[in-house]
Parts: structure tokens; C-alpha cells; sequence
């Protein structure tokens, strides 16, 4: 895939206050990329530096291998999703997906034609002439997102545009999204703090902590093999525990020695071990390499998380077998789901 | 809720007693003729005959003109200085805001007759230009004394509603704007002016009906020739005493300015709907 956007060493700061610290990252084209990361982290930020919205203190900001530091906002090939939609309240459906066609110049048949393909593609066909100001928020989400695509950007970029909707509508909606942007094929740049949505639509997630990017890699990769102790504690709700990397593919934590697939760690180097809650198997007692005794059980809807306390820790478990409460059991692992990764200031 | 009704009654009798009964009182007036008891009302419209003459019909057509000028002039100057106190940060905004009303607090005549030394045949202006050997210029007594000291007095009431449309505004808009392709000019036209609106509205009513019913400025500034509506009311009530037609000359106003109001909105919404 060919590179669109670059960013090169990429600084901002906001007074003393270094938002961004050194971001390098590339976004392809078509590709679904997600900045993941919790609230103040730099997100927003990052996005608008590659809107022209605000200027980067140092490092570069390329488009298709030009750098673009010094093109204002309305003349780059990007458009953007805002958190809060922005639409125009002074004009009505039809005008706010316009706009942008409007002040191209475009010619008025054909502005009617795409703007009526757009809402057409967003579920709003009927929707036209209605005042902008009276719609619900998932019907403003899609009249932003299609006043956007008409323009047929090179590069859409959504700043949690799936914040202020409800539980069930944000599923359709990013269920939506993911189809929308496969089917006009244009790179994607999402930004959200939450990371099963990273998981669900990204092709790749980009995961970033107090202006610097922790990890960049396909969901899966990020999901199974988090680089660090940030990562693997802001995907999912892993157990994460210090450890003791004997040797290549052994192991130590809570004074149990186990077998691993990481090598290349110095002799009783201290490390990171990250247990996913679905990767721990409940068994019987005697059977287990770590025993300890039930404390908790919640239903979770497909799965029940239990909560088993052993001599030095409670670990958390998925897992789709009912445990009563007070039961005293084993757990055991096996070498590919014991994740062992550096120490990291984090 | 009922206990709060309660509280609002002082205030109902206020608006009744002050602002309802003159009103009242005022087209009463109106429609009836000189010498009437309030026993024996004898009503007629004569005193709106008699404000078809020429000589009255040209009062009302100046000062309609002027309003219109001072108006224009106040927006022209009034929106710029709003818009780039919008731009300010707020601490500096609210500095700029308090500077635009400081001239009010100070009496109106008071401010007034600064205006008349500066502007006099003697005053500040002609002796600085008679220094540098320019001659006299006569300021006084004109169309330009009268529509300078409205437009120094009205002023504020322009920028302030403007700048508080203008600083309230979501600036994402500003920035969707501009992501869809507008440049500064086009952003401010499409979307920065047309939002701003309602407060162009509020400026341009109350400068309007300031200027136009004014009678202390075209008094002072415009001189003893110088007879604008406010001026035509106040003689009839003051020196003449036909409190009659002083009060349908009142009306007239009241309905024309309503008319004017009315047509304000309305243009608003067309355009609304023309974009
Ligand atoms: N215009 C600004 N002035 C000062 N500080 C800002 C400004 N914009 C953002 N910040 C700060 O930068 C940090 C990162 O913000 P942001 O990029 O919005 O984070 P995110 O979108 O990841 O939540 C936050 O600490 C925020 O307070
Ligand atoms: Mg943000």
C-alpha cells in the first residue's frame, strides 16, 4: 500500500506543555487507521495538525511526499468529521452536504446529483429539507459524515464522531462506517478512546499515551502481543504482573516457574507478564500451577468474568464455565498465552 | 410555580401602571380632539388629518432618512470593530466591550455639548484648521452635526449585540467551514455573518428607533431650525400643548417602526431560506 500522510517527528506543544512528543507515523492509502488512546493523550491534537488547524512545533507534516506545514486548511485534500458534527444550523440538510460543493463551484445538477447519492448513502434520502438544528444526534452524525465524503476527500479524519451516541446506535454506526469506507475506498483516520471500537474497525490501531505512540499494528497484533505494560493494560483487562525472565522460554511469576515462547531477554532480566482474562483456564486444584479460591462471578452475556484470588494476587477470568463462588480451583496456562514483554517507564 | 406568580405581581402592576395605561392614554389622545373631559370623549381623526401637510410630511421623511443614514453608518462602522473584538482573547475582550461602554456612562448632554465645541464655528476643529490656514468649515446646524453626534451616541448599542452574536458562536463551525474548502472571505460571508444575524437585527432596531426618535441631538447639534419627529412631539406637548396631536403624531411613529421591525424579521427569514 502506498504512503499518504506522514508524520515525521511530530512535536506540539501548548505554552510549557508538550502535547505531542515525537510522533512518526505513517497512514496508507485506504487504510481504516485508528488513534486509540485515553482522554488528553494527544488525539485530537494529531488530527487537527493533519487538518491545518493548528501548526506542529517541529517535525513534518507530509501529503503524498509533499510537506504540507504551511497549506491552509481549506486547501488541503482532507475533510474532516468533527466530535460535536458542526453543522450548520442556518441551513438545512441538503445545503450543509452542499457546502462544500458550493464553494467549489460545482455545477448545480451535478452538485444535486452527488449530495442526493451521499444522503442516499448515509440513510437520508427524505431527510433533504429538514432544518438541521431538529434532528436526532445519530441523524446529525451521518449528515456531518456526508457533508465530508461529497467532497471525495483523499483522507476523511473523525474525531470520536461516535461519542455522544448510545450504545445501540454507536454499534450500527460503526458497523456503517466500516461499509462506507469500503465501499468508496479512501483512507479512514478514526479517533476514539475506546478500544473495542479501535478493534472492531481499524485495519490498523494506533495506540498512544501522553503524546507518544505506544504501539502500531493490526488489531489482532495489538490485541495478542501488546508491546508494553501500557498497551497491554489499556486493551482488554489483562492481568498484568511482574516477572522474573529466567532464560529463553522460562519464565517466573508468583513463584512458579512456567514455559513461554519469548527468548532473547538477559539472564533474570526483570519483566512484564500480560495474562489475557479469556487465556486462563480453570481447572481442578490439584491440576492447576497456580491454585487459589473463587471470590466473584459476573454474568457478562456471553461469558462469565470470575475473579480467583491466589496466594499473591486476584487474577481475572473469562470463560463461558459457570464456577460457584468459594470454590477452590486450579489455574494453568499454556506457553502462548503468557505474553512477557520489557519494563517500560509506563 | 404559583408561589412565583405571586412574586410577579408587583412587577404586573409596574408594567400596567407605566407602560400600559400611557399607552393607552397616549392613542386616546390620538383619536380624540382638544377641550375633551373624560366624561364626554368626543373622537375623531383629526389630528391625523393634520398631519397631511407638507411641511410635516417632510419632518417624517428626514428623520426616516437620518435614522437610515446613522443606522447605516453605525453598522458599517459597528460590525468591523465587533468582529475584531471577537477575535481578542477574552480578557483583552472584555477590556475592549467595557471601552465601548464607557461614553455611556456619561450624561448624553453632557456629551452632547462636548460635540458642540468641537464642531462650533469657533470650536476645536475650525481653530485648528485656521491655524494651519485652511479656512473655515461650517459643521453646525447640519445634516452632518446631527447624524455625527447619533452615530457617536448610538453606536455601542450596535457592537454590542453584534459582538455578543459573534464571540458566542461555535468556532468548529468557523473550522468545518474552512475544512470544506472555504477560504477567510468565503467562511465569513457563508457562515460567520449569516450567524451572526439576530445581532445585526437587535443593533440596527435599536439604533434605528434611537435615532429616530431622538430630540436632544437634532436639538442641540441640528439647532432651533433643525425639527426631526422626536422635536415635532416634544413642541406639540411642551411649548404648543396639543397633547392631541402630539399623540397621533406618537402612533405614527409606533406603527412605522413596527412596520420596520416587522420587515426586519422578515428579510431575515427570506434570506435564511434563500441560502
Ligand atoms: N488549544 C489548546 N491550548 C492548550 N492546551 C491544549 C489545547 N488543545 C489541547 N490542549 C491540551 O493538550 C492535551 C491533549 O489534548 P487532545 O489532543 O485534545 O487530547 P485527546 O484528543 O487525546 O483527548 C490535553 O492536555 C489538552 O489539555
Ligand atoms: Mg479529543
Amino acid at each position: 500500500m502506498e504512503k499518504i500522510i506522514e508524520l515525521k517527528n511530530l512535536t506540539k506543544n501548548f505554552g510549557d506543555q508538550q502535547v505531542l512528543k515525537g510522533i512518526n507515523l505513517d497512514i496508507h492509502q485506504n487504510e481504516f487507521l485508528t488513534l486509540l488512546g485515553p482522554s488528553g493523550c494527544g488525539k485530537t491534537t494529531t488530527l487537527r495538525i493533519i487538518a491545518g488547524f493548528e501548526e506542529p512545533s517541529g517535525g513534518e507534516v507530509l501529503f503524498d511526499g509533499i510537506d504540507i506545514s504551511a497549506v491552509p486548511p481549506y486547501k488541503r485534500e482532507v475533510n474532516t468529521v468533527f466530535q460535536k458534527y458542526a453543522l450548520f444550523p442556518h441551513m438545512n440538510v441538503f445545503d450543509n452536504v452542499a457546502f462544500g460543493l458550493h464553494i467549489r463551484k460545482v455545477d448545480k445538477q451535478i452538485v444535486e446529483t452527488k449530495v442526493r447519492r451521499m444522503l442516499d448513502l448515509v440513510g437520508l434520502s427524505d431527510y433533504e429539507n429538514r432544518d438541521v438544528t431538529l434532528l436526532s444526534g445519530g441523524q446529525q452524525q451521518r449528515v456531518a459524515i456526508a457533508r465530508a465524503l461529497v467532497n471525495e476527500p483523499k483522507v476523511l479524519l473523525l474525531d470520536e464522531p461516535l461519542g455522544a451516541l448510545d450504545a445501540k446506535l454507536r454499534k450500527e454506526m460503526q458497523f456503517e462506517l466500516k461499509k462506507i469506507q469500503k465501499e468508496i475506498g479512501i483512507t479512514f483516520v478514526f479517533v476514539t478512546h475506546d478500544q473495542e471500537e479501535a478493534l472492531t474497525m481499524s485495519d490498523t490501531v494506533v495506540v498512544m499515551n501522553e503524546g507518544t505512540i505506544q504501539q502500531i499494528g493490526s488489531p489482532i497484533d495489538i490485541y495478542n502481543e501488546p508491546e508494553n505494560r501500557f498497551v497491554a493494560g489499556f486493551i482488554g483487562e489483562s492481568n498484568i504482573i511482574d516477572g522474573i525472565m529466567n532464560e529463553d522460554f522460562l519464565v517466573t511469576f508468583d513463584d512458579v516457574q512456567f514455559e513461554c515462547v519469548d527468548n532473547g531477554f538477559p539472564r533474570d532480566e526483570p519483566v512484564d507478564v500480560v495474562l489475557r482474562p479469556e487465556d486462563i483456564d480453570i481447572v481442578k486444584p490439584e491440576e492447576g500451577k497456580l491454585q487459589g479460591v473463587v471470590r466473584s462471578v459476573t454474568f457478562k452475556g456471553v461469558h462469565y468474568e470470575i475473579v480467583v484470588e491466589t496466594r499473591h494476587r486476584k487474577y481475572r477470568i473469562h470463560t463461558t464455565d459457570f464456577c460457584a463462588v468459594d470454590t477452590p480451583v486450579g489455574l494453568t496456562l499454556t506457553p502462548d498465552d503468557i505474553h512477557v514483554m520489557w519494563k517500560t517507564p509506563y | 410555580m404559583r408561589h412565583f406568580r405571586k412574586l410577579s405581581m408587583p412587577y404586573l402592576i409596574w408594567c400596567i401602571i407605566f407602560i400600559l395605561i400611557p399607552l393607552v392614554l397616549i392613542v386616546l389622545y390620538a383619536f380624540t380632539t382638544v377641550g375633551n373631559h373624560v366624561i364626554s370623549l368626543n373622537f375623531s381623526l383629526a389630528n391625523f388629518a393634520k398631519i397631511n401637510d407638507p411641511t410635516y410630511i417632510r419632518v417624517f421623511i428626514k428623520s426616516f432618512e437620518l435614522g437610515v443614514i446613522t443606522t447605516i453608518i453605525c453598522f458599517i462602522g459597528g460590525y468591523p470593530l465587533a468582529f475584531i473584538i471577537s477575535r481578542q482573547k477574552e480578557s483583552v475582550q472584555d477590556l475592549l466591550i467595557l471601552l465601548v461602554t464607557v461614553p455611556t456612562w456619561i450624561n448624553m448632554l453632557l456629551r452632547t455639548y462636548a460635540w458642540m465645541n468641537i464642531l462650533a464655528d469657533n470650536g476645536i476643529i475650525n481653530g485648528l484648521l485656521s491655524r494651519l490656514g485652511l479656512g473655515q468649515v461650517t459643521m453646525m446646524y447640519t445634516n452632518f452635526s446631527v447624524v455625527l453626534g447619533m452615530v457617536c451616541n448610538f453606536m455601542p448599542f450596535m457592537i454590542i449585540p453584534i459582538h455578543t452574536s459573534l464571540s458566542k458562536m461555535d468556532g468548529s463551525l468557523i473550522e468545518a467551514a474552512m475544512d470544506l474548502g472555504a477560504n477567510r472571505l468565503q467562511t465569513f460571508r457563508m457562515v460567520i455573518f449569516r450567524l451572526s444575524m439576530p445581532g445585526v437585527i437587535n443593533g440596527v432596531v435599536m439604533v434605528f428607533l434611537m435615532a429616530i426618535s431622538s430630540f436632544v441631538i437634532p436639538k442641540l447639534l441640528g439647532g432651533g431650525q433643525f425639527v426631526l419627529i422626536g422635536n415635532l412631539i416634544e413642541s406639540q406637548f411642551i411649548s404648543i400643548g396639543d397633547w392631541n396631536f402630539g399623540s397621533a403624531i406618537s402612533t405614527i411613529l409606533a406603527v412605522l417602526i413596527l412596520i420596520a421591525m416587522r420587515l426586519m424579521k422578515s428579510m431575515d427569514l427570506k434570506e435564511a431560506e434563500a441560502n
